[in-house]
């Protein structure tokens, strides 16, 4: 099951929610919609859901388009909305059989998807009670169930783990990842350590535009900037900024060079370093040929985190 | 059902929920004691065998006890936001709007089935003419039909059930008073007026003959409010 996401528009009164967007999601992918809260994520997901009609553009999913078979999309997608809304009134069974029923699961089939849901979701000790008494984090399984109940093989999750404890976050991902490898998911959050643990490919969103799409690792290579370098020296020198650091300097794509402590002959410095090279070796060895004792060296390049950062601030 | 396969998974949710929560037992209750006070009054009072005051009561009680009913149907889904799961399953907009739809005329037929006791304690003390009894009957139920649909549009307009409220309150208000405002009238305006005005059809049956053209007029406003409805529904498409 592949989506299609063509030059999709979508403009509320004078202001457009997204513009021109594109991109292709594979069957068996897990795609991360990341950006910052109004960057237009869950208004692309309630388009490819059928729930409000592009300005203009076009979904495809698995070739059948949203306007001509609106009835077999949305018979192919499980969806969890943004702030997972529920029948407060409604027992757990009641409403998972409800929501099979209307997604056309066969009556016999009914009974053992529910229970099947039930333990997937570890529902087993909420079934019996209404949705109302339930905390956020069963709220938002019964909302999980309910979207995966019918298997579908589109998931359209729009911020699946918000409210969950780390313990609950961690099994959503699991479940997620276990399930992702016969289906077609995408999933919005603006929590990035969830990305990088669950999706097989990023796509960063801002204003509507995207502004990044790729793997994780693959964003963070490509958005990496200066690299830096934190090094603890013992070198003995009463000066360490003028006996060390020209040295350090010195070493090649080094750009600059920065003493942030000194005190008892032990000096830290933060070498900044060209993008996408790798001198710990060259800091190796000229600490042995200066005689300097390494105490410490860390490189540090960019997270996703600051990724994120650069291309959603503006 | 064939064609339209999920009305009925939608109009047992809807039906059920009114049961789950106290506010059908209120209003059904609330309505049982505002017929029955009239009822019990005029039988001792007038002394006749019967059930015209209840047919002339009810379509008053009406007014206020429909748009109870019908306020949240879709209304209450906007402001919970499940009208967004709903409308995203792979179902059509007009098998909600008929599933709801159903669901609180259904309600309003078991408020009235209560009431043929009043039907048992009149015949028990003096003889009753069948006919118009059973066409008072099927009068109200149309008439309710009529303001159930006007509900559920109203309530597809807004998200605010006090505001679904009072548009269907005034809008079946109007509807039922039109045929007493037309003394005002000229006469060629008054006549198709007249045709508008659901007194004037639940008259017509309510006096025992049942005529075609009065069932045509009630299922004409239920289908037409009904496409208001599911155009209202369909109205985010736009």
């Amino acid at each position: 099951m592949s989506i299609t996401v063509r030059n999709l528009t979508k403009v509320y009164g004078a202001q457009k929610a997204i513009n021109d967007l594109s991109f292709e999601v594979k069957t068996g992918e897990i795609l991360g919609f990341l950006g910052p809260n109004g960057a237009g994520k869950s208004t692309t997901m309630k388009i490819i859901t059928c729930y409000i009609p592009p300005t203009a553009g076009t979904v495809e999913i698995d070739g059948l388009n949203i306007f001509d078979h609106s009835l077999e999309v949305r018979r192919k997608i499980g969806y969890l909305p943004e702030m997972n809304p529920l029948y407060l009134d409604m027992n757990v069974l009641d409403y998972l059989e409800y929501s099979a029923r209307l997604h056309g699961v066969g009556r016999e089939l009914i009974g053992p998807r529910i229970k099947e849901m039930v333990g997937v979701c570890g529902l087993g000790t909420v079934r019996h009670k209404d949705i109302g008494e339930l905390s956020k984090g069963f709220r938002q399984r019964v909302g999980l169930a309910q979207a995966l109940l019918h298997e579908p093989e589109v998931l359209i999750l729009d911020e699946p783990t918000s409210g969950l404890d780390p313990n609950q976050i961690v099994e959503i991902r699991n479940l997620i990842k276990q399930l992702g490898r016969a289906k077609t998911f995408v999933l919005s959050t603006h929590i990035l350590s969830e990305v990088q643990a669950t999706c097989d490919r990023v796509l960063i969103i801002n204003e509507g535009t995207i502004v990044a799409d790729g793997t994780p690792s693959q964003l963070q290579q490509d958005f990496r900037g200066a690299e830096t370098i934190t090094l603890e020296l013992r070198t003995g020198a009463t000066n360490p900024l003028e006996e060390v650091a020209p040295k350090l300097s010195a070493l090649p794509s080094v750009a600059g060079v920065e003493l942030s402590s000194n005190a008892d002959s032990v000096s830290r410095f933060v070498l900044s370093v060209e993008k996408g090279s790798d001198i710990r070796e060259d800091v190796f060895r000229l600490a042995v040929a200066e005689g300097w004792v390494l105490l410490e060296m860390t490189r540090s390049s960019t997270s996703l985190e600051e990724v994120f950062h650069k291309l959603t601030m503006s | 059902m064939k064609t339209l396969p999920y009305v009925y998974p939608i109009f047992r949710r809807e039906l059920q929920s009114y049961f789950n929560s106290p506010v059908a037992y209120v209003v059904i209750v609330f309505f049982l004691a505002v017929v029955g006070w009239f009822f019990s009054s005029s039988l001792f009072l007038m002394n006749i065998a019967s059930l015209a005051t209840v047919f002339e009561v009810i379509p008053w009680i009406f007014i206020g006890f429909i748009p109870a009913i019908t306020m949240r149907l879709l209304a209450e889904e906007k402001k919970a936001g499940t009208i967004e799961l709903l409308v995203t399953k792979p179902i059509r907009d007009v098998e909600i709007i008929l599933g709801k739809f159903f669901a609180a005329w259904a309600l309003l037929g078991a408020t009235l089935l209560p009431t043929l006791i009043y039907l048992v304690a009149v015949s028990s003390i003096g003889e009753i003419d069948p006919g118009p009894v059973f066409a008072g009957y099927l009068g109200l139920f149309l008439m309710g039909g009529v303001y159930v649909s006007i509900g559920l549009f109203a309530s597809s307009l807004t998200e605010n059930q006090i505001v679904a409220f009072i548009v269907t309150l005034i809008a079946v208000l109007a509807l039922f008073l039109i045929d007493k405002m037309l003394i005002f009238l000229p006469d060629t305006l008054s006549t198709t007026l007249e045709f508008l005005s659901v007194d004037y059809h639940f008259s017509s049956i309510a006096r025992g003959v049942v005529d075609s053209r009065d069932i045509l007029y009630f299922f004409s406003v239920i289908g037409f409010s009904l496409l208001l409805a599911t155009v209202s529904l369909e109205r985010r498409k736009w």
